[in-house]
C-alpha cells in the first residue's frame, strides 16, 4: 500500500475541512453553502480513512453525502424562493459571536489538553479487518442501542409520510 | 509496494518498467506516487477506449434493432465514427449561457467525469488485476458513486434553466429511491461471502458455474433481477432515464453543456453503464473465473454480456413515468429485495448453502 507520512495529508484534509466549514457558514447562496457541506463531509471521510476506519469512511460517504446533503439540496431546489435570494448568514453580533466562540475554543482546547490521558496505540492491536469486528459487536454486545436507533429511524420515516400524506376526501 | 503480481506477469512490460523505477533509487513514497499515478493514466485510456467502443457498439445495436444500419461511413461498419466524433466535441465551441452560476457550471461535467472513473480502484479486470483491493470493497463503489448525483443536481442547478433544473431534480429523487433496492440485493451476496472485498467475493464463486450467486436457487435469481433493474436506474438509462427524458425535457440536465463538457457527462454515462454491469459480473457472475481463456478476457467477455442486456432494455422498453417510477421501486422492488434477504439470511443460517 501507499506508504505516505500521514503528517502532511492530515494537514491538507485539515485545511480543506475548516475552509469549506466557513464556507458553509459564510456563502451567501445556500445552494453553494450545500456543496460546500458535500466537500467538507467528504474531507471528514479522508480523515477516517488516515485513521484506518475504512468502513466509517464510506459509511461518511454514503450517508451524509450520498442521502442527507443530496435531500438538503434537493428541498434548496425546491423553494425558489430561498434559491434566488442572496442570504446574509451573518448579523451585527457577529464579532461578539466570535469573541465567545474564540472561548470556547480555548477552553475546549485547555481542557483537552490537561483532562485527557493519552494511551499510546500500538498498530498491532487494531484488528485488521475491523468490518467484520464492527458486525459482530453490533449484533452481540451493542445489540440494544442498535435496535433502539432502527426503531426510532422508522419511527421518523412513518412520522414524516404521515405528515407529508395529503387525506383522501 | 506490493505491485499486483498478476499484472506483471500478464504485462512483461509492467514489471520491466517498474524494475526499472526501482534501480533508479526513488524513495519509497514518490516510488508509489509514481506507480499509482501510472496505474490510474492506464486506467483512464482503458476506459476512455472502452466508453467509445461502447457509444459505437450502442449505436450499432439501436440501428440493427430499428432494422437500420447505424454507423456505416468511417471504417468498417463505421468503427471509427466515435472517435472522429470525440475529435469534433473537442474542437467545438464552449457556449456558457450568460445567466449560469459560474463556479457550478464548471465543475458538474468534472466530478461527474471523476466519479465515473473513482469506482475502478476497486474493480478486478482479471485475476490480480485490480487497482487496490479496499477492505470495503463494494461499500467503496456505492459510497463514491453517489458523486454522480451531485454533479447532476450541479449541472441542473448551474445551468440557470428550468428543464436542466427539472432534469436534476429528478435524478436526485430517483437516485435516492433506487439506491434501497441496489444495495439490498447486493446485501444477499455479501451476507453469504462474509466479505466486502472485490476479491473475496470473486474468490468465494470459484469453481464451477453452479457456485455463481445468480444461480442459487431461490435468492440468487431474485437478488439479480432486482440489481440489474436498480442499477439500471442508477446508471440513468431507459427505461428510468426520466432526468434527460429527450421528449419532455428537451435533454435534461446537460441542456446548456457544449464541446467537451458535454462530451464529460456523455462519457460518464457510458462509463458508469459498464461500471454497473463489471459488478453484477462480480457479484452474480463469478467474475474472472472460467476456462481455457486468460481471466481478464472472461471478465470483459462477462461485462460486454451485461452491457448488451443493458442495451436490449434501452431500445425495447418505453420509458417510465415519474410516479410509475417511484411507485415501481417504493412499492415493488424494496418489498421483494427485503424478503430475499430474509429468505437467503434463512438459508445461511440453517447451512443449507455455505
Amino acid at each position: 500500500m501507499l506508504e505516505v507520512d500521514g503528517g502532511i495529508v492530515f494537514w491538507i484534509l485539515s485545511f480543506v475541512i475548516l475552509v469549506s466549514g466557513f464556507m458553509v457558514v459564510s456563502l451567501k447562496n445556500v445552494f453553494h453553502c450545500a456543496l460546500a457541506l458535500v466537500l467538507c463531509l467528504f474531507t471528514v471521510a479522508g480523515l477516517y480513512i488516515l485513521l484506518d476506519a475504512e468502513f466509517l469512511a464510506a459509511a461518511q460517504v454514503l450517508i451524509y453525502v450520498g442521502a442527507v446533503a443530496i435531500l438538503l439540496i434537493f428541498a434548496v431546489m425546491l423553494t425558489s424562493k430561498l434559491a434566488d435570494k442572496r442570504i446574509t448568514q451573518s448579523n451585527e453580533q457577529a464579532l461578539v459571536g466570535f469573541f465567545i466562540c474564540a472561548l470556547f475554543a480555548v477552553a475546549a482546547y485547555l481542557l483537552i489538553k490537561f483532562n485527557t490521558i493519552w494511551y499510546p496505540l500500538a498498530k498491532s492491536a487494531l484488528p485488521s479487518d475491523n468490518i467484520l469486528t464492527i458486525g459482530k459487536y453490533l449484533m452481540t454486545e451493542f445489540m440494544l442501542p442498535f435496535e433502539v436507533v432502527s426503531i426510532l429511524l422508522v419511527a421518523a420515516l412513518i412520522g414524516a409520510i404521515a405528515l407529508a400524506r395529503t387525506e383522501k376526501s | 509496494m506490493t505491485w499486483p503480481i498478476a499484472t506483471a506477469e500478464l504485462f512483461p512490460i509492467f514489471s520491466y518498467l517498474y524494475e526499472l523505477l526501482e534501480s533508479t533509487g526513488l524513495p519509497q513514497p514518490w516510488l508509489a506516487i509514481v506507480v499509482y499515478t501510472f496505474l490510474a493514466v492506464v486506467m483512464f485510456g482503458v476506459l476512455a477506449l472502452l466508453a467509445l467502443f461502447l457509444v459505437w457498439w450502442e449505436r450499432k445495436i439501436a440501428g440493427h434493432i430499428q432494422q437500420r444500419f447505424g454507423p456505416m461511413r468511417h471504417g468498417w461498419h463505421g468503427w471509427y465514427q466515435t472517435i472522429m466524433d470525440a475529435v469534433k466535441l473537442l474542437q467545438k465551441e464552449d457556449v456558457r449561457v450568460a445567466t449560469r452560476d459560474k463556479p457550478v457550471f464548471f465543475w458538474a461535467p468534472v466530478i461527474c467525469f471523476v466519479a465515473a472513473f473513482l469506482a475502478y480502484v476497486t474493480i478486478p479486470f482479471g485475476e490480480g488485476l485490480i487497482v487496490a483491493d479496499l477492505n470495503i470493497g463494494i461499500l467503496y463503489v456505492m459510497a463514491v458513486t453517489t458523486f454522480t448525483v451531485i454533479s447532476l443536481l450541479m449541472a441542473g442547478w448551474g445551468s440557470n434553466n428550468k428543464y436542466a433544473l427539472l432534469g436534476g431534480m429528478r435524478s436526485a429523487a430517483q437516485v435516492v429511491s433506487y439506491e434501497v433496492p441496489m444495495v439490498a440485493s447486493i446485501l444477499v451476496v455479501v451476507l453469504f461471502v462474509g466479505s466486502l472485498s472485490m476479491v473475496d467475493i470473486v474468490q468465494a464463486q470459484a469453481g464451477g458455474i453452479w457456485n455463481w450467486y445468480a444461480f442459487r436457487l431461490p435468492f440468487g435469481p431474485i437478488a439479480f433481477c432486482t440489481y440489474i433493474i436498480a442499477a439500471t436506474a442508477e446508471a440513468n438509462r431507459t427505461p428510468f432515464d426520466i432526468p434527460e427524458a429527450e421528449q419532455e425535457l428537451v435533454a435534461g440536465f446537460n441542456v446548456e453543456y457544449s464541446g467537451m463538457k458535454f462530451a464529460m457527462f456523455f462519457l460518464a454515462e457510458f462509463v458508469n453503464a459498464f461500471t454497473v454491469s463489471a459488478i453484477a459480473v462480480i457479484l452474480f457472475f463469478g467474475g474472472w473465473h472460467g476456462a481455457l481463456l486468460p481471466s481478464w478476457m472472461w471478465f470483459l467477455g462477462k461485462t460486454f454480456m451485461i452491457v448488451l442486456l443493458l442495451m436490449l432494455f434501452r431500445w425495447t422498453y418505453p420509458r417510465l413515468r415519474v410516479d410509475q417510477l417511484m411507485e415501481f421501486s417504493w412499492k415493488f422492488l424494496v418489498p421483494v429485495t427485503f424478503v430475499n434477504i430474509i429468505i437467503a439470511a434463512w438459508f445461511k443460517y440453517a447451512g443449507w448453502y455455505w
